[in-house]
């Protein structure tokens, strides 16, 4: 046993000391150079999930759940204390784990680079808690092209990416998954407490990596030191790291502060902490926030969402997150908290250009609240080039309130038309007081269609983004008044 | 049947097994090359310096400054190289350029201890240009009359004359993009010197011998001097098959001048903007049609987008022309085809190898023409078909005109393809917003190198004395389940079960001269030459088993390790104990085999010969939905009939056959490689150049029905085991989908609407599509160039 202070990690139950690493080193470079070479690096930037590998995490239905991550993002750092583990500690080639030994003997693989990041993807799912078999008279009510009648939710795969099988096989073995066996090591682990968050501090060649114990410790070290970096799910940051060379004197992870790991009704809003990764607010809301229930399956893809954080996601301030969008149209609050208190700021006043909010340099985005109750008739609309896994041409988030036929309350929400995310006023205003009528919607629709500045880029042309802003609200008023299916 | 097809009883081959190293792909324990850099010491990693201009001189170069940056060892410039400064075989890709020819072209490698202390000496180092014009785009390429190469032409009958007298007569303007190969692992190349500078380069290359040879001429040392050794790969589709040989001479060349391992591992960004991808093809056609819809005439001229270098364009752009046809009679025709030197990467082979552009300009305007002719697709196409003893515009029978059609009837039999299109049209009458379409398409793809010298394989086989079996063949592993196949070849070919033989890694010093593992031929090729290797070394056998069993070694027989005679009362005798007695008759145990593929020959200065052993064949049938808010679309079921022949190992032929049409799917719709063709500051940079912008498909785009047959007694005569190829010929079924998504956009249009679809389709491509077929049309606009316009109606 080494000494609880040293900075170290289990990898596949041994534990190995994080001394002397250089605190910007992924992951995956740090397994990789350790002889684990099953992760591989296939793009570095958490799109192709070749690099997934289990991590022991809190859970929401069981005290450990083995959440599956791209370990090219995460800094080993930020594993201090923490469980890992790859498909070697899995099964080996004479002892298969049971995911690993249903895509071996269905094709799952052909050249193999990305299938252990499969394994691990999918091993995450064959653990799942809440993951149910359909019961078997079932009438294919739970089993869609989606859901394997096994309760595997295929959406555990839209991290990782297959240039050679078509998925096919892939997703065969997925649907032949039965459940653990009672003797499963890894079902075992997940009953106990996963491991806590230990504070870290390590320095190494004058870069230093800081995990704080407190909110206000995590304030305090802001405020003294304004260049530092804050992390959370790192999910950004691993992406700056890798493909543009960034380096930072001081990374501060802030992922597991309990302050911001908290989710609560309360009277007249939602609390969400900023912590909370997309994957535990999806089970946490179970979908109670509706709006959110249809953005979760469109946010990225599994194996990001088990990182990513919703303070993160605002955080970064880009004009293509897909939570801005959904988070305007609830008209959400950010709940800032500095060593001088806290403020509580509209989201739709939070960010003020490119990339930049009112946030200070020393404030920390505590929570978002959503006021209650929740408007009626919502919808997300995520334009993509690619269904599961992409970043939005243009996104739109509704929240409408219709009483009597006419429109009384509509918050719209952009992503991905101008430089921040932003509200469609003109819109909302071309909508409120007047009937929801096909008529009327489309003269709203052709109002919402020069909403913002759209561009041209290599995702989409601006007046495809254009003509889409005009679209969405024409297919929402579609989906909530007409049967799709008209007499033949 | 001939020798080289027929199967003994009880083969090994036509058993479906999962991939060799399944196993050891799913525990994360195969090895690739960069997996073997933590089991070496001292190893040094290799970072490029790349330019950040389209086209510039390099006018000034100066790497002190990266010697400053702690764990810097070396800047490999052009003055470094003893041999010959070219990475290709054209001898036009210096590998260290004065000039350069695209954004991101590497100037000097920069070699550190680590891969940090290279990538910071790379940002030192200091590099002057001076920037020139650029021609980005293949239109301005041939604005510029900016070509490479040697231009090609197929004609056949007088497609002039007949386009004059064709009852319907049709032209258009057709360009297409490219596709970048994306396979998991990116270029690596792993070089260990050893005594004597012999270098051996562990490289995740499909065309081991010739990275040998780069090697050796960068080096300037003779080919004994270097070994090439490949593992296996993550992924290739023919991006490794010219493209590694440049930095594995980059490692080799660090390598000799520190005495230390040197490691070049490009990351995705570089290996994107580096390395090159399919071509992508501007096309201009003229196409005559008779009253019944029959092709009278094809004029067409084919554009290759080649890039900077040649590279492989000219066989690219010659398969192109030999597959415009796909599986059509057109009995008067005239293609030319030329290869545009545009300043991007040096554009390669790719899954197809040209044969998908070629077919997709024909599949293209079918598409488009059916609805002008007022004739359904699907019968459209089958009215074309080839008929048995008709030959291709270059002079080849087509032998097995039969199969195709066979594949199409059991494709629209099985797919119930008739009920489905039914219950489309009423779907499509009761949905104003969803449209939803079906097509059916068929492939005929050529099986044999066009160049005729490449169509030779080696194996090398031992049996040792404790009869275990290790083969060695020229082909390299690349996800397409070679191995698997080259071990049931010999197992099969000796007699024994699969667990007796191993295969070792593919290396140089083991077959030399190995023909690039490509062209669909690896299976052929190398099985032969195994087969062949087997066969001497079990010619020996018998006769010591005849003795052993005291019967005529014509009569012995040995299958599943057991050596017996005709007759049961002879006896029989254990596999290892036949070896064993062989040994101490001093019989050899050991083989080398050989294989070339007889009857073939091609004149390419005319386009004429019989360049191929045999077409492989397949037809799809492909259902689509479509969105008309914002065409977005789903594949909701796939109906597949291919020809392997009789199928050396079933499970792997299916893997190739879903594998590639889904691949194909995504050249055609999602994939989208877009070059900044502005005049701006980044005019000429590749935009999509990671994998959140260049989007692959991914578990959303598979078919949710997706049914996959191969064709049964498909004996083929001249191929190992009756088998045919299969690594490419199912990339283009994908066609398939693009035409479901034509006929789906058009749906949302008036009866009869002909429907102009970008390539890929992506749903912003479709929905301006879609959106124009819906919207009443205005009077056509003059300038209608991309549009298929009636040119002579009589």
């Amino acid at each position: 046993m080494t000494d609880p202070s040293t900075p170290c990690v289990t990898v596949n139950g041994d534990q190995v000391s994080l001394t002397g690493v250089a605190t910007h080193t992924t992951t995956l470079d740090w397994l990789r150079n350790r002889g684990l070479t099953g992760a591989k690096e296939g793009c570095a930037e958490g799109e192709c999930g070749a690099c997934s590998v289990l991590v022991a995490r809190p859970g929401t239905t069981s005290p450990t759940e083995w959440t599956s991550v791209n370990a090219c993002l995460v800094p080993v750092a930020a594993l201090d204390g923490q469980e890992v583990v790859t498909s070697e500690g899995l099964g080996t080639s004479t002892d298969l784990h049971p995911v690993q030994q249903e895509l071996a003997v269905r094709g799952g693989s052909q050249c193999g680079y990305c299938t252990p990041g499969f394994v691990c993807s999918l091993a995450a799912e064959y653990y799942r808690p809440n993951r149910e078999p359909a019961p078997a008279d079932a009438d294919g009510a739970v089993c869609d092209h989606e859901h394997g009648p096994n309760g595997v939710d295929l959406h555990a795969l839209s991290g990782n990416l297959c240039r050679c099988t078509g998925y096919r096989p892939i997703r065969d073995a997925a649907y032949a998954l039965g459940t653990p066996e009672a003797d499963d090591a890894f079902a075992a682990r997940q009953q106990k407490p996963p491991p806590e968050a230990r504070p870290t501090r390590i320095a190494v060649d004058g870069a230093e990596f800081v995990r704080p114990q407190t909110l206000s410790e995590a304030l305090g070290l802001l405020a003294e030191r304004p260049e530092a970096q804050v992390v959370a799910g790192s999910t950004d940051w691993g992406v700056e790291v890798n493909i543009r060379g960034r380096r930072a004197p001081l990374v501060v992870a802030i992922d597991r502060l309990p302050e911001l790991r908290e989710l609560s009704f309360r009277t007249g809003h939602v609390e969400i902490g900023a912590a909370l990764t997309l994957t535990e607010i999806e089970r946490k809301l179970n979908g109670r926030v509706p709006l959110l229930a249809e953005l979760f399956p469109q946010f990225a893809s599994r194996l990001i969402r088990n990182s990513a954080t919703i303070g993160g996601n605002i955080g970064t301030a880009s004009p293509i997150g897909d939570a801005p969008p959904a988070l305007l149209a609830l008209d959400a609050e950010v709940v800032l908290a500095s060593p001088r208190g806290e403020r509580v700021v509209p989201l739709a006043d939070y960010f003020t250009g490119y990339r930049e909010t009112v946030r200070a340099a020393d404030e920390l985005i505590r929570s978002v609240r959503l006021p209650l109750p929740l408007a009626p008739l919502v919808g997300f609309h995520k334009i993509a080039k690619r269904r599961f896994d992409d970043i939005s041409s243009v996104a739109v988030g509704y929240a409408l309130e219709i009483a009597d036929g006419t429109v009384v309350r509509a918050r719209i929400g952009l992503g991905g038309v101008a430089a921040t995310p932003l509200r469609a006023v003109a819109t909302e205003d071309a909508l409120v007081g007047r009937p929801w009528t096909e008529e009327s919607v489309r003269r709203a629709a052709s109002v919402l269609t020069t909403e913002g500045t759209p561009m041209d880029d290599h995702r989409a042309s601006a007046s495809y983004r254009s003509a889409m802003l005009g679209q969405s609200l024409l297919r929402l008023f579609h989906a909530h008044t007409h049967r799709e299916e008209v007499p033949a | 049947m001939s020798a080289l097809s027929q199967r003994p009883d009880n083969p090994v081959v036509g058993i479906p097994l999962p991939h060799e190293s399944a196993t050891l792909h799913v525990t994360g324990e195969a090895l690739y090359t960069d997996d073997l850099v933590g089991r070496l010491t001292g190893a040094l990693h290799a970072w490029p310096v790349q330019a950040p201009h389209t086209h510039a001189l390099v006018t000034s170069l100066r790497p002190e400054k990266a010697y400053e940056v702690p764990g810097v060892v070396r800047v490999l410039t052009a003055e470094d190289v003893p041999g010959i400064n070219d990475a290709g075989v054209k001898h036009d890709e210096p590998l260290f350029p004065t000039e350069v020819m695209f954004h991101g072209h590497a100037v000097c490698w920069v070699l550190g201890e680590t891969l940090e202390a290279a990538r910071l000496g790379a940002a030192a180092v200091e590099v002057d240009y001076e920037p020139l014009p650029s021609l980005v785009t293949v239109q301005e390429a041939i604005a510029a009359e900016s070509f490479q190469g040697t231009p090609r032409s197929l004609s056949r009958g007088d497609a002039g004359a007949a386009l004059k007298d064709a009852a319907h007569v049709f032209e258009g303007e057709f360009e297409f993009a490219g596709q970048e190969h994306f396979y998991l692992e990116t270029h690596v190349s792993l070089a260990l010197v050893d005594e004597g500078g012999q270098v051996l380069v562990h490289s995740s290359t499909q065309h081991p011998s010739e990275t040998q040879e780069i090697v050796g001429h960068v080096l300037g040392v003779p080919s004994h001097e270097v070994t090439v050794q490949c593992l296996r790969m993550g992924g290739a589709f023919g991006g490794k098959e010219m493209q590694p040989h440049g930095y594995a001479a980059i490692a080799a060349l660090g390598a000799r001048l520190t005495g230390r391992p040197v490691r070049l591992r490009l990351n995705r960004t570089q290996d994107i903007t580096l390395s090159g991808k399919r071509h992508g093809f501007h096309s201009t056609w003229r196409a005559g049609f008779d009253d019944d819809g029959h092709i009278v005439a094809l004029e067409a001229t084919l554009t290759a987008d080649g890039g900077w270098s040649l590279d492989l364009s000219e066989p690219v752009l010659a398969r192109a022309l030999c597959h415009i046809d796909n599986a059509y009679w057109v009995p008067n025709i005239r293609v030319d085809g030329r290869v545009a030197r545009t300043n991007k990467t040096s554009q390669t082979a790719f899954r197809g190898f040209g044969g998908p552009q070629g077919m997709l300009v024909m599949e293209d305007l079918l598409g488009r023409c059916a609805p002008l002719l007022g004739i359904d697709p699907i019968e459209l196409r089958r009215r074309n078909f080839y008929q048995q003893g008709q030959t291709t515009p270059y002079g080849q029978e087509v032998r097995q005109a039969d199969r195709l059609a066979a594949c199409w009837d059991q494709v629209a039999a099985s797919g119930e393809v008739a009920r489905r299109r039914a219950e489309i049209a009423d779907f499509n009458r009761r949905h104003p917003h969803t449209k939803r379409g079906l097509a059916m398409t068929p492939v005929k793809f050529g099986i044999s190198f066009n160049l005729t010298a490449f169509n030779q394989a080696g194996a090398l086989v031992h049996v040792y004395k404790d009869g275990s079996v290790l083969i060695n063949h020229g082909g390299t592993e690349m996800g397409q389940g070679l191995h698997t196949k080259m071990l049931q070849v010999a197992a099969t070919a000796l007699g024994l079960p699969l667990s007796r033989v191993r295969l070792a890694p593919t290396r140089t010093d083991k077959v030399p001269n190995t023909s690039a593992t490509a062209a669909s031929s690896g299976a052929d090729l190398n099985g032969a030459a195994i087969k062949n290797a087997c066969e001497q070394i079990r010619e020996r056998l018998v006769q010591v088993g005849g003795g052993m069993l005291g019967i005529s070694p014509h009569d012995v027989r040995i299958e599943d390790g057991v050596v017996r005679g005709l007759s049961p009362a002879s006896g029989e005798v254990g596999w290892n104990e036949l070896v064993n007695t062989a040994y101490h008759q001093r019989v050899q145990l050991w083989a080398a085999g050989f294989y070339r593929t007889e009857g073939l020959h091609w004149d390419p200065t005319v386009m004429q010969g019989e360049p191929f052993k045999y077409f492989a064949n397949g037809v799809a049938a492909s259902e689509v939905e479509v969105d008309g808010f914002t065409g977005a679309y789903t594949l909701r079921r796939v109906d597949i009939v291919h020809d392997v022949g009789d199928s050396l190992s079933p499970l792997i032929d299916i893997g190739q056959i879903e594998g590639g049409f889904v691949q194909g799917a995504g050249w055609l719709t999602l994939e989208d490689l877009r070059w900044d063709t502005s005049d701006g500051p980044h005019r000429g940079r590749l935009a999509t150049q990671a994998a959140s912008t260049y989007k692959l498909p991914s578990f959303s785009e598979m078919p949710e029905d997706f049914r996959v047959k191969l064709l049964e007694k498909a004996h083929e005569e001249g191929a190992v085991y009756g088998s045919k190829a299969v690594g490419e010929p199912p990339l283009m079924l994908a066609f398939s989908v693009r035409e479901a998504l034509r006929e789906a956009a058009a749906a949302f249009g008036p009866s009869g609407t002909s429907v102009d679809l970008a390539s890929p389709a992506t749903p912003e491509a479709v929905y301006w599509a879609l959106d124009k077929a819906r919207t009443p049309q205005a009077p056509e606009p003059s300038d209608t160039g991309a549009e298929p316009v009636m040119a002579g109606e009589r």
